[in-house]
């Protein structure tokens, strides 16, 4: 038994070892006469791309495609992301019903009029160019999909086992489910809502809790490459925004008169604490969007730092000691995988139970 | 600065697909899972209730039991005692028959014992009677021969007669 859990984490720790290793090494496209930027790498990896890019064989680039969803003044244009040929210095250019795209950075461009390439002005930003609305499906959207289709199998199989037992006795998925859910529901909807109000928020609480830890669980996983889902600005933007519309349409007169008309104050205090109060409407959703973005990137960022290294120093000596300390933070990050999710949700709940609670004496 | 700023085709994507999910899971998983936990739990509250309530109608039963034993011990002690009562008044009233059974036997004893006494004396004082007749039939036909032996006779008769 002890022996078998000790061969377990081995090869555990041997395949993440392994993985990272081969994470890492995706990032030796710069030849060798090039001086490998960190900065750039890391950079790379935690914000979105157009292509599921997964490793460099023979210095080219595998990667699954993804399409590419442009709404221009023209309408709707839609081409894979394979038609840029990995080209991401706006030098190669796809016509599409007449229009002609790049893309730079990441970022797709249309040019202008009969432009037959990107002039760029001192600060590398294209002169001649203009952003149409990107729809694309990126490889964060397309990571976010696979997270529902997981999620959803997950939790439809669970939600059917307790169907199909006679004594709602959970089995299978459900048994492992079961106590997260129950633990949303009595440490985070009920103390933080209240026993009689907090039905009503179960199933978001449930659906941030988990579509936030599950990505970002998935952000970890080397072979996803890091798909940082959890750690987009945009991402964590789209579920503060859901908080925060929902705290404001649920709040009671209770709650608005705390903002506009504190009670139980002075007159003079009243006037000086709505400004402030206003501003903590919006602040209290900003900062969920922000602790969740920053603590999930900084891992992101600390672990591709810590592997950089072996690439700063061009050695492979250092590499024991960048994997050990990536191992480390690794592990750290998982157990940070829960807690941010616990935060992100406690707080919403707390919002949300500062929103209705009732006018006490 | 980029990375600040919020991608507007993931925002709309994140905000189509979360939308989707809560939808989603809210009809096919919170709703049967916290459905089937909510039950379970009542289950177990009512179960709970239903075995306080049946240990404190187990009490009453006890109670009653207690009760009853104790009614029909009482109930028994008083039969025992009658029944001790009713026997001693028999033998009482048993000894008192005898008693006066015994008395008057030996009354009509005593009677018939006094009666035959007085047949008795009777008898005898006839004998005597017959007896004196015939000692004095004697005395008279000696007193015809010799009348020294007549007296003589007469006396032994009568020292005779002393006797019985």
């Amino acid at each position: 038994m002890t022996l078998n859990t000790f061969r377990n984490v081995l090869f555990s720790a041997l395949f993440m070892v392994i993985s990272t290793m081969g994470f890492a090494n995706e990032d030796t496209e710069n030849p060798e006469n090039e001086k490998f930027d960190a900065k750039e790498m890391i950079l790379h990896h935690v914000k979105d791309a157009h292509e599921f890019h997964i490793m460099d064989i023979n210095d080219k680039p595998v990667s699954i495609p993804l399409p590419i969803i442009l709404y221009t003044d023209n309408g709707l244009v839609t081409f894979m992301s394979s038609e840029f040929h990995h080209d991401d210095s706006g030098q190669h250019i796809v016509e599409k019903n007449g229009m002609k795209f790049v893309k730079l950075h990441e970022k797709i461009y249309q040019l202008d009029g009969d432009a037959e390439a990107v002039a760029f002005d001192e600060e590398h930003h294209p002169t001649n160019a203009s952003k149409p609305y990107d729809l694309s499906i990126t490889r964060n959207v397309f990571m976010m999909w696979v997270s529902v289709f997981v999620l959803l199998l997950i939790f439809v199989t669970a939600a059917r086992s307790y169907r199909k037992s006679e004594d709602n006795m959970p089995k299978g998925v459900a048994g492992f489910i079961e106590p997260l859910v129950v633990f949303v529901r009595d440490e985070i909807a009920k103390p933080m809502i209240g026993e009689h109000r907090y039905k009503k928020y179960m199933p978001y609480l449930l659906t941030i809790f988990f579509f936030i830890w599950i990505n970002n669980i998935f952000g970890l996983i080397p072979i996803f490459n890091g798909a940082n889902v959890s750690g987009n600005i945009a991402f964590t933007f789209t579920l503060a925004l859901f908080t925060f519309i929902i705290t404001t349409l649920v709040g009671n007169k209770n709650y608005w008169k705390h903002i506009f008309w504190m009670p139980g104050v002075p007159v003079p205090m009243k006037i000086f604490l709505m400004p402030i109060e206003i501003i903590g409407m919006f602040v209290k959703p900003i900062s969920l969007m922000i602790r969740l973005f920053a603590n999930i990137t900084a891992g992101h960022v600390i672990i591709l730092a810590l592997m950089s290294l072996i690439f700063v120093f061009k050695s492979v000596a250092i590499a024991p000691v960048s994997i050990a300390f990536s191992l480390f933070i690794t592990v750290i990050e998982i157990i940070v995988t829960a807690i941010q999710a616990y935060i992100f949700t406690i707080l919403s709940a707390l919002y949300f139970g500062m929103a209705t609670e009732e006018e006490h004496h | 600065m980029e990375l600040v700023t919020p991608g507007f085709g993931l925002v709309v994507w994140t905000i189509i697909t979360f939308l989707f999910l809560l939808f989603i899971l809210r009809k096919f998983a919170w709703k049967p899972i916290l459905g089937a936990v909510e039950e379970r739990e009542d289950g177990i509250k009512s179960a709970l209730a239903s075995a306080e309530s049946a240990r404190k109608e187990m009490q009453n039963l006890k109670a009653d039991n207690e009760r009853i034993l104790n009614e029909a011990r009482a109930e028994r002690e008083a039969m025992l005692k009658d029944a001790r009562d009713i026997k001693a008044k028999m033998i009482a009233d048993a000894k008192d028959e005898a008693q006066s059974q015994a008395n008057k036997m030996i009354e009509q004893a005593q009677t018939a014992i006094e009666s035959e006494k007085k047949a008795a004396m009777a008898e005898l004082r006839n004998q005597v009677a017959s007896l004196s007749i015939d000692i004095a039939e004697k005395v008279v036909r000696q007193e015809l021969s010799n009348k020294d032996k007549q007296l003589q006779l007469v006396e032994s008769m009568l020292s005779d007669a002393k006797l019985n």
